[in-house]
């Protein structure tokens, strides 16, 4: 890029070519007074605060819009400038009501700042002709609030619901001096394309647009802002909490424009979804089960009583009679000191989470054809993909910031996105091509897009010989696997199947995003290798925007896995079979340990059925809600001898137990989390925890001190030092080194700038491996008794089962229950309406929820979000598993819709 | 959105206009709205949703520029519309008591539309036609030098 000269007031400055005046002079710390810009927008020169005297020009022009020139000579400050920025003022003090002292945004308002700085007079802040704050498009919305009298017409919330969300919900209405934002029609917003992400207002300069929960809880001058991640799902976004600190509340989340990695964007949950951290159903003491009732504990009660019950355990049936549930919600520290005490204090490999639920087909899979289970790019780089191929991830929902990236590729970047779906999901709209497999077909789909690019020699031959091996393996299966056979398997005509490997194998970089419609399937490893089959056979892996990224469901899953809350391997993935590695983690944790792998989380309530597995640790997860086949999991929770749950709520698989301890939650905590991109990022404290609850870490270090096993630290960031000693991936890992941004592992040592990405030059195992893999039908199909096929997801607002999410009143509003989605065809034949209550069967179980009609299933084809208690869908879901990496078939089961008798 | 009973209407003639612009971008639309509501009689929000799903246009932008102009009615129009000046040369010569007649004769106030959809009264800031003042314009026809008796007459010539 082309470096030009320009003059500031009278300073010499360098500009890169394509930066405009504004943008240069802030860049310099040089201060242009604006209120229409937001660096994530296209420049609008609307508000004309921004005004400079550009040297040759006759009239001052808008810096925000100006595009820099070599040689330019820009003055910002003249007399003459500043008298038009004062009138510029006054005029937008015609339609802003000053009402500073009873405003929230006093303090943060660039209005108010400037209104000060040019000394306006006093007159200007009489309230202005016509009316006040009056009925619009937010009116009753919990979410947010738009205040007409603080509105300023910049555009900016229009723009970045366009621009940056593209859901286009916003616009201005009429013209001249009644000019004002809505939605089309006036419709109330949750009825509009809104999300409620909650982008307008951190874009609006004023406080026009503002959180309806966060009025009058504080002026933005008293309230604290503490730098977290937020705590929903793989992006980790940064975010701040803004905390008042007489009342020690939450009062709103912003994020910083520019942070990594979501540059100040957030959603729905993120912006919207903390109101559980202050809810009076958090657990504030220790209580213990007793005749069937919880009753109140001391600490020393509760400690003691779980420390007795699991010493007699083991020493009756064995270390292996215990296990323990870790969690991906939690810190690295919280993980790493969880599977420590299970396996250095209990003594068993016993250990697992919930990541064997979503991503552990991932792990297996793409760590014998890479070396490394995880996104192979950062998420930056999706924005340069020239070719962007979703599969089984609906991006915009579950992981939303994620989502919008691949939008800016394609919207600004011109990026040719190819979506693989069951459903017609929103990022179709965004599409070049948009094909529907039949749930569970994915590898017929891929392999028959491999048929098609070896046969278009199409495939990367240098690439494949120099950094692969088993080629002819996979060419062997590949011959007869053409698109018209995977037609008659998939339902996705053959030419759309050519069309779609035509566009990934012709781009010059191509990244595969996937999540759960890949993973969470019987053949869910078989799903993952194919992926890598494909990004291989390309040569599509090992370089920037070009890789396989597995969207990591929860805020810690990849750190969970990576700290070895995994029954077969320590931190860091090395492997509990290797002795030698088991060697080292005996001399570094001062105990023995068992070289025997473990179980899996379905694993263990199976084993709890048969009887050997007599006590069961959970922190912080919820299987009664979130495992497959409900019945039988919530029949192994009742039956298990000993059930000890720590958790933030009394939620659904805590009301099984014999203990309950109160835990933080991550505001009221210190540690880190690993985001999908293998960042790792500070949670830090911004409030105090609710009662007596206490850090997860510090719980497991007294219990485990109570069965003489002591453990202790000082403070998460001493355990920090621990991991890094003991975790190559995390040995230049610190507290210090990730204040400010987080760093990517592998990060070896100290000096080490940390991996943006995986497997350049050469593959984590060497040589790349492709599998020969054969195409196998989902566990459970289609009969005459069960004739639909029922598929399991997320949806936007809601996370994972609701324990948080559904304590937020702006998302209950917007969500307020689970659903059935049919397609019209099947549900007029059944004569079903949406809205109307019906009853999904399969052979597990039955559930009654409302349906949705709608074009973007299939026919044929059911979809059940699965967050909701009342209509859980798991007590559907198949709970077979994947032979390699025991992830149960959440994506695929066979079911029967009947209308349910309405009460007359 | 419920859009009551305009749920009712027909998706015809838009479909008709639509096919007459094909490959129809954010550019076509002005002229889109105009034959939409020379078609329909104004702009019904449920036809311009439709537009909008056909089109890829978003409602947003659509309720913006239909809000924008002066010539786009989102609300049902009268048969015929009334366009009486209350520029500064009609309102000398009294312009303000021709706008009043109109008012009593019809029932209605400034903007709204008979109840029997014959008429939609309207006001405009000049009709560019000062040397007729007062004046109104009824449908594309002048009436110059008004006066509030001939109100009534003029009216009547419209059914």
């Amino acid at each position: 890029m082309s470096e030009i000269q320009v003059t500031i007031n009278g300073k010499e400055l360098t500009s890169k070519a394509g930066q405009n005046i504004l943008e240069l002079a802030l860049a310099n710390d040089i201060e242009i007074p604006n209120l229409c810009y937001d660096p994530r927008l296209r420049p609008s020169g609307s508000c004309r605060l921004c005004v400079v005297e550009v040297q040759g020009q006759a009239e001052p022009v808008a810096a925000c819009t100006f595009q820099i020139q070599p040689g330019m000579v820009v003055q910002t400050q003249t007399e003459e400038i500043r008298a038009i920025r004062k009138t510029v003022l006054e005029l937008l003090f015609y339609e802003h009501r000053g009402s500073c002292t009873t405003c929230d945004e006093n303090g943060d308002c660039k209005l108010q700042r400037y209104a000060y700085e040019y000394q306006l007079s006093d007159d200007v802040f009489e309230p202005p002709a016509g009316e006040g704050r009056r009925e619009n498009y937010t009116t009753g919305n919990e979410a947010l609030e738009y205040d007409l009298g603080k509105c300023i017409r910049c555009g900016r919330c229009i723009q970045i619901c366009e621009e940056v969300q593209a859901d286009s919900a916003l616009t201005f209405k009429s013209r001249a001096a009644s000019v004002e934002v809505s939605t089309a029609f006036d419709m109330p917003l949750n009825d509009s394309t809104c999300e409620l992400c909650g982008q307008c207002i951190s874009s609006c300069p004023t406080g026009a647009l503002y959180e309806r929960a966060a009025k009058g809880k504080g002026q933005c001058k008293d309230l604290v802002r503490t730098r977290t991640t937020c705590p929903y799902c793989g992006v980790g976004c940064q975010i701040d909490l803004n905390v008042n600190p007489k009342a020690s509340e939450i009062v709103r989340v912003t994020s910083e424009v520019g942070c990594i990695p979501n540059n100040g964007n957030l959603c729905v949950k993120g912006r919207f979804g903390m109101d559980f951290i202050a809810s009076d159903k958090r657990l504030t003491e220790p209580l213990i089960k007793r005749n069937g009732k919880f009753e109140k504990a001391t600490w020393d009660e509760a400690i003691t009583f779980i420390a007795e019950r699991l010493k007699r355990t083991r020493s009756q049936f064995g270390a292996d009679s215990i296990a323990g549930l870790s969690s991906a919600k939690c810190t690295n520290e919280d993980n790493y000191v969880f599977q420590k005490f299970i396996r250095a204090c209990i003594g068993t490999n016993n250990v697992d989470h919930c990541a064997r639920l979503c991503h552990a087909s991932t792990v297996a899979g793409l760590a014998r054809a890479f070396g490394s289970g995880a996104m192979t790019n950062s998420i930056d780089e999706l924005k340069n993909a020239a070719c962007i191929f979703v599969i089984g991830s609906n991006t915009t929902e579950a992981h939303p910031v994620i989502g919008l990236y691949i939008k800016k590729a394609v919207m600004k970047n011109g990026a040719e996105l190819v979506v693989a779906d069951p459903r017609a999901i929103d990022l179709t709209r965004f599409a070049r091509l948009y094909i529907a497999q039949k749930p569970g077909t994915d590898v017929a789909l891929i392999n028959a897009m491999m048929n098609v690019i070896i046969n278009e020699e199409l495939h990367d031959k240098a690439f494949i010989k120099e950094r692969t091996e088993d080629f002819e393996k996979l060419e062997t299966i590949l011959k007869d696997f053409t698109p018209e056979k995977a037609e008659g398997i998939t339902t996705i005509p053959a030419d759309k199947i050519r069309a779609a490997a035509r566009l990934y194998a012709n781009a010059k970089t191509a990244s595969i995003v996937y999540s759960m419609g890949i993973t969470q399937h019987t053949t869910g490893t078989d799903n993952v290798l194919s992926l890598a089959n494909l990004a291989m056979l390309t040569g599509n892996v090992g370089a920037e925007s070009t890789g396989v990224n597995p969207l990591r469901g929860q805020n810690n899953v990849q750190g969970a896995c990576d700290l070895g809350a995994l029954p077969n391997v320590y931190p860091g993935y090395q492997s509990v079979e290797d002795s030698q590695i088991q060697a080292n983690f005996e001399s570094a944790w001062g105990g023995k340990l068992s070289g025997r792998k473990g179980l899996t989380v379905v694993e263990m309530m199976h084993a709890i059925e048969e009887g050997k597995v007599k006590a069961l640790y959970v922190m912080g997860e919820n299987p009664a809600l979130s495992d497959p086949n409900l019945n039988r999991t919530r029949r192994a929770l009742e039956k298990v001898d000993f059930l000890v749950v720590q958790d933030i709520f009394l939620s659904e698989t805590a009301e099984y137990a014999d203990v309950v301890l109160p835990s933080v939650c991550f505001a009221e905590k210190d540690g880190t989390f690993t985001n999908t991109e293998r960042r790792v990022q500070r949670v830090r404290k911004a409030v105090a925890p609710p009662g007596q609850a206490r850090s997860d870490w510090k719980i497991i270090c007294e219990v485990a001190t109570k069965m003489a096993y002591p453990m202790s630290y000082e403070g998460a960031d001493k355990i920090m030092g621990e991991i890094a000693s003991v975790t190559p991936i995390y040995g230049g890992i610190s507290f210090d080194r990730i204040d400010s941004v987080g760093l990517q592992w592998p990060c070896l040592d100290k000096g080490h700038p940390g991996t943006r990405f995986l497997h350049e030059g050469t593959f984590k195992r060497g040589k790349g491996k492709f599998h020969a893999v054969e195409f196998i039908e989902a566990d459970e199909l289609p009969d005459e008794d069960y004739p639909f096929v029922l598929t399991t997801g997320r949806q936007l607002y809601q996370f994972h089962t609701g324990t948080m999410t559904r304590k937020s009143p702006a998302i209950n509003q917007v969500s307020p229950t689970g659903y059935v989605e049919i397609h019209p065809d099947d549900a007029r034949r059944l004569e079903i309406s949406s809205g109307e209550n019906v009853e999904v069967i399969t052979r597990r179980g039955r559930v009654t929820t409302p349906a949705r009609v709608t074009s973007k299933i299939e026919k044929g084809w059911l979809f059940m979000p699965f967050h909701f208690r009342e209509s859980p869908a798991n007590m559907l879901t198949n709970d077979a598993l994947d032979p390699t990496a025991k992830i149960p078939e959440y994506k695929v089961c066979a079911a029967a819709v009947n209308k349910t008798k309405q009460p007359k | 959105m419920d859009f009551g009973k305009e749920g009712s209407l027909s998706i015809e003639p838009l479909d008709k206009i639509l096919a007459s612009v094909p490959n129809a971008g954010f550019g076509d639309l002005i002229p889109i709205l105009q034959k939409i509501q020379a078609a329909y009689g104004y702009l019904p929000p449920s036809v311009l949703m439709a537009a909008s799903s056909r089109t890829g246009i978003t409602a947003s932008r659509i309720y913006g520029v239909a809000t924008f102009y002066e010539q786009f009615h989102l609300e049902p129009h009268g048969r015929h519309t009334i366009k009486c000046c209350r520029g500064t040369a009609c309102h000398v010569r009294g312009g303000r008591n021709i706008i009043r007649a109109i008012s009593r004769t019809l029932g209605v106030e400034e903007s709204e539309t008979t109840e029997d959809m014959r008429f939609t009264f309207e006001t405009v800031a000049c009709l560019g036609t000062c040397f007729l003042a007062p004046v109104m314009m009824v449908n594309n026809d002048y009436y110059g030098h008004m006066t509030s008796n001939k109100v009534k007459d003029i009216l009547e010539r419209y059914s």
